[in-house]
């Protein structure tokens, strides 16, 4: 079952996509919980599913364990499961104590798991009949974060599908609009806006919005450019709404950043020269501050695990503009169509290998030997007391790495591991 | 159902991995849906361990659960074996694949494998991390350990132990085996298996042969100690040698088994603490209020030496091993404290408020608590994170460990001269109430006044009445008079929260309408310190 299916190329682009079937080594999608809460300000995660759930989150809340963190697991036990005591009954009076416990918290998200879909425990109707009862205080909404349906951040793809159903609709007149779909750092955010107000672009909108209440309107008008790769049901509820997708590769490094841009300015009919002129200053820096990093990265072989489906981006990224070799483009899931863009940008040649068997995969990594691998937190120590050099990927998703200013930060972080490895002589 | 805000215990498969991750030659196959592998990052980041856990999981997927998953587990089981070649499998289920029902153990059986292969039955929506770590040593040594065995006669040899115990992701496993096993050394005692921490399966297949045992932690290897006892006849020692007065009686049981003389070990001054406790720089330490919370083993050591080694006044002792329930409430007796007995985060908060501490002992979840209030703290117990796999050397056990704790404990507490200016002179800017031990930095509090903001904080669920001492959250209390409030402020912050609350209880006894500087002082009066 681990054998690898070679299938044909996409059309043109030279690209050898691989599909690869066994063990994984990755998160669920409850993981996108530990940047989502803090992103929609005044939002709640509330997980129904077992101790390893809510093990999970905790462990992988890491470092801002201290803070007062706006999630937490209904832990389903056994009474649960015998019948003895009813599920909605149960989740109803969990729901009621933790809202007394959090009064600031105007969104509650249902989030199914593992065990709560293979038993079907109908969180939908459960969202449905608690926001009636809290209504207008809390709304509450319903995704699946469970690791049999979503990987990593297909969590966050989740989460903004169940918001897109409940967004205010646009009168049907209403000027053409554009938004930006995928959490961003607010700093990114705000760059993004300034950027395409110099463009003329002035009704821009961001989902998630940082507060449950400034959620944007959608409507037959809307045109949306995804900042994230990994919004398959995200962008598909938009669709459904009437909106209408952007094609664009995703806004990482100086190149990135231009072409996404770019392909709002096209569909706006911004004048060429005013884009020039929005953009210079930021395409400026972004390649000064690259500049640092090139000499570094330049010729180095790079190798992804499967994580986030922020692989392909960031390979073109590496391989374009800082001059790495790629040797695997592991991703977990990859959606032809969203990133077709960025394959064609691809180098002829490259090998993205979709799915996983870990094993097998670590197999090709040793015996490649490449100068940066790019996983996980479960490998990335094992790899290095093998020799290797890893850069862990979920900082990826915690740090502020789109847009020009954070071209170079971007650069950097593929660096740190590198320059750390030629300076310790112990 | 139950509302987790933050979780004492994994799921107990997660005690299977510790196991297995501790001991070398053994290899686990985890039926478990994709994603559970987030494990894997509790042993390779938060223990540092450079190898990955020996587990293989199966992460089905949604698609796999309309076709076979029951196949995909027996593959998974003959792919590991032929890549890993272990001496010994255990094969179980996660939480949601108990759910599916696949059988994990006939299902390995039928591939019929040249090694033993032992199933784990572990009721995830039942037990928990702890129990699973027990139940998969106690099975590990029942299938492995034989059923008879030729020992050595005791004439003419040194004595023979086993060390029971020690896991990987255990908090300070590591150095405790250092300890106990310098002590062992010390009294004459060889050591023949320690287990499961760097032991092979073939290593369980000796245990026979040790004299008796000695059990570090009660939690993981109390279960499978009795085994070996009921089979080999092996007397055990399960006394938890954290504190001098514990390490001093292990050593005795442990000598009196070995049938050697415990005397040299015990001669001089093994531990420091005696002489630092008793040094009168301690003084000031004297009846400080400590509110304790942990593992069994970890509270329950923790609480006698707070009382009779440090000389601190137990205010709360509490476990979320509901196992070790009952030997907690009799130790919580002891000090006249009704023991709490919960894995609820939220109430252990409602208890440490109730109980208004000067020093909190617990897990790393009560550090977020005693951040929220403002209490100084330090970790007794897991869970616990990365900082606490340190990488010098900090047993708990024994006569070193003795030393690691009073640093450890005292650490966050104001030491005494600041402490005394901090009483007698109120309007210092910069050395003023409300910081904190300026040895820690000395940054402001977000308020003057922590215990009593704690009160106005994101207001607490009604929780069962955290019985350890006098309630402050009962009834509305009698108003303070403005005078009485400022006099308040004058008392040492660390001691204003109890000074509240008694005040306000002796106003309640004695129905009085409002709290005056003189009612402050009478209620002082009245307690005392």
């Amino acid at each position: 079952m681990n054998a690898h299916a070679s299938i044909p190329a996409t059309a043109g682009c030279g690209v050898e996509i691989r599909q690869e079937y066994g063990q994984r080594a990755v998160f669920c999608g409850l993981t996108g919980i530990v940047w989502l809460h803090r992103k929609i300000q005044d939002a709640f995660f509330l997980v129904v599913g077992s101790r390893t759930c809510a093990h999970l989150i905790q462990s992988a809340a890491g470092v801002m364990i201290f803070a007062e963190p706006r999630f937490a697991t209904a832990i389903i036990d056994e009474r649960d499961l015998a019948g003895i005591a009813d599920m909605n009954d149960e989740l109803d009076r969990v729901v009621g104590r933790l809202i007394e416990r959090r009064p600031d918290i105007k969104l509650l998200f249902l989030v199914g798991s593992c065990p709560s879909e293979v038993i079907k425990l109908d969180l939908s109707r459960a969202a449905l009949r608690l926001s009636k009862s809290l209504a207008p205080d809390v709304r509450v909404l319903n995704y699946s974060g469970s690791g049999i349906e979503t990987t990593f951040t297909q969590g966050e793809d989740a989460c903004l599908a169940s918001l897109v159903p409940d967004l205010p609709s646009e009168p049907a007149e209403a000027a053409t609009s554009l938004l930006v779909v995928g959490a961003l750092a607010d700093v990114v955010e705000d760059q993004f806006a300034r950027l395409f107000a110099e463009m003329g672009l002035s009704d821009v909108r961001f989902l998630p919005a940082r507060r449950a209440n400034e959620m944007p309107a959608v409507g037959r008008n809307t045109r949306y450019l995804l900042a994230q790769p990994f919004l398959t049901d995200a962008a598909r509820a938009l669709e459904e709404r009437g909106a209408r997708r952007i094609s664009a590769p995703f806004p990482l490094g100086a190149e990135g950043t231009t072409r996404w841009l770019q392909a709002a300015a096209d569909a706006f009919g911004v004048d060429p020269k005013r884009f020039e002129v929005a953009t210079a200053p930021g395409r400026k820096r972004a390649s000064q501050s690259l500049d640092h990093y090139r000499e570094r990265l330049g010729g180095k072989r790079i190798f992804f695990f499967p994580d986030s489906q922020l692989e392909v981006p960031l390979a073109r990224f590496l391989s374009r503009e800082m001059g790495a070799e790629l040797v695997e483009v592991g991703t977990p899931y990859l959606h032809r169509a969203h990133l077709a863009d960025e394959l064609e940008l691809l180098p002829r040649g490259t090998i993205v290998n979709e799915g996983q068997s870990l094993d097998d995969q670590m197999d090709r990594c040793r015996a490649a030997k490449p100068d940066l691998t790019i996983c996980g937190l479960g490998l990335a120590n094992p790899l290095e007391a093998e020799g290797l050099s890893t850069k862990w990927s979920i900082e990826l998703l915690f740090t502020p790495i789109q847009g020009y200013d954070q071209a170079g930060d971007l650069a950097e972080l593929f660096c740190r591991p590198l320059v750390r490895r030629t300076r310790l002589e112990v | 159902m139950q509302l987790t805000v933050w979780t004492y215990e994994g799921p107990p498969h997660i005690g299977a991995m510790r196991i297995a991750t501790a001991m070398k030659g053994l290899h686990y196959v985890l039926h478990a849906p994709q994603g559970d592998t987030y494990a894997d990052l509790l042993f390779t980041m938060i223990e540092r361990r450079d190898a990955r856990p020996p587990v293989t999981y199966t992460t089905f997927q949604a698609q796999d659960l309309g076709r076979d998953t029951a196949e995909i587990f027996k593959n998974a089981v003959a792919k590991a074996y032929e890549r890993f070649q272990p001496q010994a499998m255990i094969v179980g289920a996660s939480c949601t694949a108990e759910l599916i029902q696949d059988d994990p153990g006939g299902l390995a059986k039928a591939l019929a494998l040249p090694i033993p292969v032992i199933p784990l039955e572990l009721p995830a929506y039942q037990k928990k991390e702890n129990w699973g770590a027990s139940e998969t040593f106690y099975r590990l040594v029942r299938a492995l350990a034989g059923q008879a065995v030729d020992r050595m006669p005791r004439e003419g040899r040194r004595p023979l132990c086993n060390i029971l115990g020690p896991t990987a992701l255990g908090f300070r496993h590591r150095d405790d085996v250092i300890e106990i096993r310098k002590l062992l050394a010390a009294l004459g005692i060889d050591v023949n298996v320690v287990a499961p921490m760097g032991a092979t399966p073939a290593d369980l297949g000796t245990l026979g042969a040790a004299d008796f045992n000695v059990v570090m932690y009660p939690e993981v290897a109390k279960a499978a100690a009795q085994y070996l006892e009921k089979t080999f006849k092996q007397p055990f020692v399960d006394i938890v040698p954290i504190g001098v007065k514990a390490t001093e009686r292990f050593v005795e049981a442990v000598a009196k088994l070995a049938g050697v003389d415990p005397a040299p070990v015990l001669a001089g001054a093994p531990s420091r603490l005696p002489w630092y406790s008793r040094s009168v720089d301690s003084t000031y330490l004297t009846g400080k209020r400590v509110f304790i919370f942990g593992d069994a083993t970890h509270a329950l050591a923790a609480a006698r030496i707070a009382a009779t080694e440090l000389g601190f006044k137990v205010v709360g002792l509490g476990t979320y091993s509901r196992e070790f329930a009952r030997e907690i409430r009799a130790e919580a007796a002891e000090h006249g404290v009704e023991a709490l007995i919960s894995d609820d985060y939220l109430d252990v908060e409602a208890a440490i408020q109730a109980a208004a501490p000067e020093l909190v002992l617990g897990t790393q979840m009560e550090r977020h608590i005693a951040k929220r209030l403002g209490v100084p703290c330090a970790v007794i117990s897991a869970p616990i994170h990365v900082q606490d796999f340190p990488a010098r050397h900090s047993p708990q056990m024994g006569f070193e460990g003795a030393n690691v704790l009073f640093d450890t404990w005292v650490h966050p507490l104001m030491m005494g001269l600041e402490e005394h200016l901090l009483g007698m002179f109120r309007e210092d800017p910069e050395f003023h109430d409300g910081v904190a031990p300026s040895h820690l930095g000395g940054k402001p509090r977000e308020s003057s006044d922590a215990v009593e903001q704690a009160t106005v904080v994101p207001p607490l669920a009604p929780s069962p009445a955290p019985a350890t001492v006098d309630s402050i959250t009962t009834h509305s209390p009698a108003p303070w008079a403005v005078e009485a409030e400022k006099e308040l402020k004058k008392i040492p912050f660390f001691v204003r929260g109890k000074a509240r609350a008694n005040t306000e209880r002796f106003a309640r006894e004695r129905a009085l309408a409002i709290i005056t500087v003189e009612t402050l002082y009478d209620a002082k009066a009245h307690f005392g310190r």
